[in-house]
């Protein structure tokens, strides 16, 4: 449904229907002639609701600027003119005996578009038709989705340094110690996600208890800016994303036999190659898994980001949450969705080969 | 590992493991552990020191009309998305098993899509369809919604508990002449349901903590607990948030022990049948 909305015209077509019909036989060089003309008067004689009309002539301006002047001043003249002849459009205004501007008009009309996707990636169909880049000073879309990419590779290079360790560890005690690692993994997953967001705004915000425990220390003089930039996002994702990491890896290592170390140890491996070539080996594919599993839903993150991070921190999520809860966009939502969907389904398609065990969440 | 108490080095070394261990375990618990003291702060500011101990925030929750009104629509829908996402999930679970319906792994990853596909783009599909379909803003529409995410986890806990059932014991009870629906009624639901319970307990727990797709197909009447936090949380951070989330918490941890309930009544089961 989203993927089939963010292909989907229809705006420009929805309001001049003649005029689709008309120019569709148009081979696009010269001017279209009369046929059109007198089409494109009928429909602006018609009332269009004024919320299609907008729709259109957004649209229309976005392909060729100068339509968000041309069609109302055309309309109102038209609905002026007596009936018969049909007013001359080049004398309302001289745009009208223009290629561009019917050019424009007849690659609106198409029911399916690929203009969405384009923009997504910050592409536009020129006025030739090939596809090309957009101005750079427009051409934000594209840095929204690398800077998801540094994101989430971010968080997961930061849950892989501390959650591979972390594991280890508990993969290397036994009893109440392990018990206790293992809970405090555990309790952040049972808990929701928005009441640990909360927390985390709470703790790092600028009277916060982080920065009131590090003044006290006296290790800084005046509050440290966390919240509201990358650091509070890191710190929170990462805190949310941590059990992720660590149970996988943590069950690769249990299931690795007790003797081994001592083994690589009485052969002669002093601790460090002994861990390079027994344990980091055989912790690859719960390290492999993980990540995966890290990246694939740090990708779509919404709510932290969106609460803990700066206007210079959003992710795709929240230029696709605009779009549809804030303009109404729904093509535009749903062709970001589809490059936001896709990397996803990939991502999940190879934890699955990886491992073979469902998914659980708490 | 091996090389522990051996001299100063090894010391040094087993030092650093319990400092990392004690930063990454504080790391994980402070916040939770931050949050609940807050919610009975007396002050308007949700910082420590705690001036004083009240409970007005939570007199708020039960008194303003916008968190009231969040706490019943959070309880409509998920007890609705429960029931919804637990017969479904349930029925799911049933029909995958034992790979008796063509294709039954894709059918299987396909259940559980919901849990990785990005709750933004779920949430625009959603609304699209919805818009469409005459659901927007309605209880129905995010009743809905909020099952789709929520069958996944109803699909994995049921499918478990029916994986450890004995297909012998329901051979023999139709063997005995009781016919599809008996054994179904008396053998396989009651063995399935420690596992089932467990799957509503995650549903319920998962609905009371969404808000992205809630914010996409729900009007400003369905407005939930956890959405109104969000907003909340947006325009300024308040103790009644605090307090919230002291409810969520609470709820939580009894949905949890719902769970460990329900695997101890399985593990109690299968000890009298051992016996």
């Amino acid at each position: 449904m989203m993927i089939a909305t963010s292909v989907q015209g229809g705006t420009v077509r929805l309001a001049f229907p003649l005029t689709a019909e008309a120019i569709a036989g148009w081979n696009g060089e010269g001017l279209p002639g009369p046929a059109v003309e007198a089409a494109l008067v009928g429909d602006l004689r018609a009332t269009i609701p004024q919320e299609q009309f907008g729709d259109a002539v957004r649209t229309l301006n976005s392909m060729q600027s100068g339509f968000r002047t041309l069609l109302p001043r055309t309309a109102a003249a038209v609905r002026k003119a007596p009936d018969a002849p049909p007013p001359a459009l080049a004398a309302v205004d001289p745009r009208w005996s223009q290629t561009p501007f019917w050019l424009a008009l007849k690659r609106g009309m198409p029911a399916y578009t690929d203009a969405n996707l384009l923009a997504a990636v910050d592409l536009r169909r020129g006025d030739d038709g090939a596809v090309a880049a957009v101005p750079p000073d427009m051409a934000v879309n594209r840095m929204i989705m690398l800077r998801t990419f540094v994101i989430a590779l971010e968080v997961t290079l930061l849950c892989a340094a501390i959650g591979l360790p972390f594991a280890m560890l508990a993969a290397s005690l036994s009893g109440w110690k392990r018990n206790l690692l293992l809970l405090a993994v555990l309790l952040p997953l049972w808990t929701s996600l928005l009441v640990r967001t909360a927390a985390w705004m709470i703790l790092l915000q600028e009277n916060g208890l982080i920065n009131q425990v590090l003044k006290l220390l006296g290790l800084i003089d005046s509050s440290l800016p966390l919240i509201y930039n990358r650091t509070g996002i890191l710190i929170a994702m990462t805190h949310v994303l941590l059990p992720f990491m660590v149970l996988p890896i943590y069950s690769s290592l249990v299931a690795i036999p007790k003797n081994l170390m001592p083994a690589a140890a009485a052969l002669g491996a002093p601790p460090l190659s002994a861990f390079r070539h027994v344990l980091l080996p055989l912790a690859m594919p719960g390290l492999l898994s993980g990540s995966l599993l890290v990246f694939m839903v740090a990708l779509g993150y919404y709510i932290t980001p969106a609460l803990v991070g700066g206007p210079n921190d959003q992710m795709i999520s929240s230029v696709i949450a605009f779009y549809a809860t804030g303009t109404a966009n729904w093509g535009m939502a749903g062709a970001l969705g589809i490059f936001l969907l896709v990397p996803t389904t990939v991502l999940y398609l190879v934890y699955g080969r990886l491992s073979r065990t469902p998914m659980v969440q708490p | 590992m091996s090389g522990a108490g051996r001299g100063p080095a090894a010391a040094g070394f087993n030092a650093l493991r319990l400092a990392f261990a004690a930063l990454v375990v504080a790391y994980l618990i402070v916040p939770l552990c931050a949050i609940l003291p807050l919610a009975f702060t007396g002050s308007v500011f949700l910082t420590y020191p705690m001036e004083s101990v009240s409970t007005r925030w939570f007199e708020q929750l039960a008194t303003s009309d916008a968190w009231q009104r969040s706490i019943v629509n959070s309880l409509i829908v998920g007890s609705g998305a429960t029931l919804l996402s637990t017969v479904v999930g349930t029925l799911a679970a049933l029909g995958l098993r034992r790979n008796l319906v063509p294709f039954s792994g894709v059918l299987r990853s396909f259940f559980l899509l919901p849990m990785v596909v990005p709750a933004v783009v779920l949430g625009v599909g959603m609304q699209i369809l919805y818009a469409r379909m005459g659901l927007a803003s309605s209880y129905a529409g995010v009743i809905i919604a909020h099952a789709v995410l929520c069958v996944p986890f109803v699909l994995v806990n049921v499918s478990g508990s029916l994986a450890s059932i004995d297909p012998a014991l329901e051979r023999a009870a139709a063997s005995l002449g009781a016919p599809p629906a008996a054994v179904f009624r008396t053998v396989t639901l009651p063995l399935a349901l420690p596992g089932i319970l467990a799957g509503a307990a995650f549903a319920f727990a998962t609905s009371l903590d969404e808000v992205v797709i809630t914010l996409f197909v729900a009007g400003p009447n369905q407005t939930t607990l956890a959405r109104q936090m969000f907003s909340s949380l947006r325009e300024n951070i308040s103790p009644a948030i605090a307090a919230a989330a002291f409810l969520i918490i609470v709820v939580t941890l009894i949905l949890a022990l719902v769970v460990k309930g329900a695997s101890i009544l399985s593990w109690m089961r299968a000890r009298r049948e051992e016996a």
